[in-house]
């Protein structure tokens, strides 16, 4: 009896122990990046460019860069997948063969590799769209379209996000009462004045949790930019849609691995990966608070 | 809700003219047997062109993911096919040199962005022709060595792919076993406020961008694994492996903590009717019946760690070599890619190798993925009806 309980103890024990560690490397994590980037992380590390050949100076093109690509990710991306999420929930019957191609083609897209994204936007967009441009657009032989840039790597992300968005927005609608539909049709609304002012309105809470965890998401992911358009630096700020950009997470990513002195570059690598941080953090948050601040007027 | 519904009400929505001229229709004359009077116009649905023109727009504009998958596949194959076919894809090409080693690469470049400007790892850039030999046949693509830029190129896919799964493995074994506990404990042990700790904790790690779990790793972890084991390589597979773990963790733990939440209460009851414990009904009813979702947890982990590239491209050391040895650096399939594909020639062998390799880590992933999410909507559902498996 004594060894039962004891067995019993042990087996939550044990459990909780794995539990706890998951939050233990969180915290280890965390900790050993706020130490190391919070003596270089101050304001003018945020609003100044590189300098001296990268070893001093800030992030600030980084940031403008990470920021104007999830903008035109959002732009591409966000409409696009609501009105997906309404044809799926609202317009298709579950029958409907088209219907069930998206849901399978939504959960495919959701876990393709972000590598494989990057390869796409180089050799449809890139390659064939820009090249397309190129030739109808007629610049005299010169590259504009056909080469990595910020639309390029917007669109690529718009795509990598998608499932994001439609899977939020379609909780959200699914979870409109299907009595508001009703009583809306009852009053002789068409279907399309039904979404428009009642199930849309009434998911709004989805589709902005969509739209954030998206950006959140596309702030974070490097690998399909690696090669759609993020430079190592620039010297201005991105100007038109095909120019390259820099950004936060690429700059982890190339300060770490190939700088000409990796060491002397310590709290810089640390200091941007903190701001990357931040920023998914940040992001989040705001998702969470505007969701409740909408909840609550809702219930007001 | 209320008042937001009574606010339509008077607003925008009413009942057109035209509605109620065709119910008027309908009361006024019942129908006969012929029928054919009003049939055609009172009982068919009206037309709207509005309402016609959104849902096709709808529709078109829903067929965007179902395009996308599509084009995906086209145009990832596309590049990867002449190769299949030993179409001459090859030609005289200057190429840059890459010294694959560790850590640091070769010198900072600032220039123009353009991309012209070389933005990687150039340390000597010495031009060299590779020639039609470079022509990957399907024998030299099997070969055991990828040395993709040299007089005679190989792109022997066996490292890379011996590497992956090197990666893979060890990130699966290390992250499965503890996100199951971990879920388990959650679904099964915990109390409320351990809860409150947990989840929000998971979704933040799961919130990590990849190359932010790569820095810690190439910086941190690395140094702290080489003091503790001694390995000759700081960056190795063993510490690309228990990096990736860190990535594949949330999302077994998620995946499993649903399947074990899904468990219907009335086994539970029965087993603690029986007089089982807590943690025998824990262990020998909940888990057993979650399995399908567990394995399909493991699945998509696996499927995850094969495609993620950051992680690898920044904590494996990069150097393909082949062998079982867990303490030497490795390349895998996607960090090969990531590494480079930003300078190859297009149109060059080694570009279309690199898109091979894409097309198969696509086609792996997404027989993962299908089979996870026939473990998860087939097996469990019908487990979980009571109709055994």
């Amino acid at each position: 009896m004594v060894s039962r309980k004891l067995l019993g103890s042990s087996v939550v024990a044990v459990t909780g122990l794995a539990a706890f560690s998951i939050v233990a490397i969180l915290v280890v994590i965390l900790g050993s990046i706020v130490a190391g980037g919070k003596d270089t992380l101050s304001w003018s590390f945020l609003t100044s460019a590189p300098t001296e050949g990268m070893t001093a100076g800030g992030v600030f093109p980084a940031i403008i860069g990470t920021m104007v690509l999830v903008l035109l990710m959002s732009i591409a991306g966000v409409p696009a997948g609501v009105i997906t999420a309404l044809y799926l929930s609202e317009y298709a019957s579950q029958k409907s063969v088209l219907a069930r191609g998206i849901r399978f083609a939504v959960n495919t897209l959701a876990g393709v590799p972000s590598i494989v994204f990057g390869l796409f936007g180089l050799g449809f967009f890139v390659q064939f769209v820009g090249t397309g441009m190129d030739r109808v657009l007629g610049g005299g032989g010169a590259l504009q379209w056909a080469q990595p840039n910020i639309l390029w790597a917007s669109l690529t992300m718009a795509l990598l996000t998608l499932p994001v968005v439609i899977v939020s927005v379609e909780e959200a609608i699914r979870n409109v009462p299907s009595d508001l539909r009703a009583a809306s049709l009852a009053l002789g609304a068409t279907k399309w004045q039904t979404i428009w002012k009642i199930v849309l309105p009434n998911s709004m809470n989805g589709i902005l949790t969509g739209g954030i965890l998206a950006v959140s998401r596309g702030a974070g992911e490097v690998a399909p930019i690696l090669f759609t358009g993020a430079a190592y630096f620039l010297p201005h700020l991105p100007g038109a849609l095909s120019d390259q950009f820099m950004h936060l997470g690429y700059h982890v990513f190339i300060m770490s691995t190939q700088s000409t002195n990796v060491d002397a570059t310590r709290g810089i690598q640390y200091a941007t990966t903190l701001v990357l941080l931040l920023l998914t953090f940040v992001l989040n948050l705001s998702a969470i608070l505007l969701r409740s601040r909408l909840r609550a007027r809702a219930m007001a | 809700m209320l008042s937001e519904s009574s606010h339509m009400q008077d607003g925008h929505i009413g009942i057109t003219h035209a509605d109620r001229e065709g119910g008027a229709g309908l009361s006024a004359h019942p129908p006969d047997r012929g029928g054919t009077r009003f049939t055609a116009e009172g009982l068919r649905k009206r037309f709207r062109p509005v309402e016609f023109l959104t849902e096709k727009f709808v529709t078109i504009v829903a067929m965007t993911s179902l395009a996308a998958i599509v084009m995906i596949f086209v145009f990832v194959f596309r590049e990867a096919i002449p190769l299949l076919f030993g179409k001459d894809s090859g030609g005289v090409a200057a190429v840059t040199r890459v010294e694959e080693e560790q850590e640091t690469y070769g010198e900072e470049f600032l220039g123009e962005g353009n991309a012209e400007v070389d933005r990687n790892r150039t340390r000597s850039a010495s031009a060299e022709t590779a020639g039609s030999e470079g022509e990957a046949t399907v024998r030299n693509l099997l070969s055991e060595t990828w040395q993709p830029v040299s007089g005679e190129p190989k792109y022997g896919l066996l490292p890379l792919v011996v590497g992956s799964l090197k990666v893979t493995v060890i990130a699966v074994l290390l992250a499965a076993p503890l996100a199951i506990l971990a879920a388990l404990f959650t679904s099964s042990f915990a109390p409320r406020w351990a809860k409150e700790v947990l989840k929000p904790a998971i979704e933040l790690l799961a919130g990590f961008p990849s190359v932010v779990i790569g820095f810690f790793a190439l910086v941190t972890l690395a140094t702290l694994m080489q003091d503790l084991f001694g390995f000759e390589y700081r960056l190795n597979a063993l510490v690309g492996g228990v990096a990736m773990a860190l990535a594949v963790i949330p999302i077994v733990y998620t995946v499993a903590e649903d399947a074990l939440a899904a468990v219907p209460k009335f086994m539970k009851e029965a087993s603690l009717a029986l007089g089982a414990t807590h943690w025998q009904t824990a262990l020998f009813v909940t888990l057993p019946a979650a399995t399908p979702g567990v394995f399909a947890a493991v699945l998509l982990g696996f499927g995850r760690a094969f495609g993620e590239t950051m992680i690898v491209l920044m904590a494996t050391g990069n150097a393909a070599l082949l062998g079982w040895s867990l303490a030497r650096p490795v390349r895998t399939m996607s960090a090969t890619v990531g590494a480079e594909m930003a300078e190859v020639v297009f149109g060059d062998t080694h570009y279309h190798v690199l898109f091979l390799i894409g097309a198969v880590l696509f086609v792996f992933t997404f027989i993962l993925n299908a089979v996870a999410e026939v473990y998860i909507r087939e097996r469990l559902l019908r487990r979980f009806r009571g109709e055994g498996t």
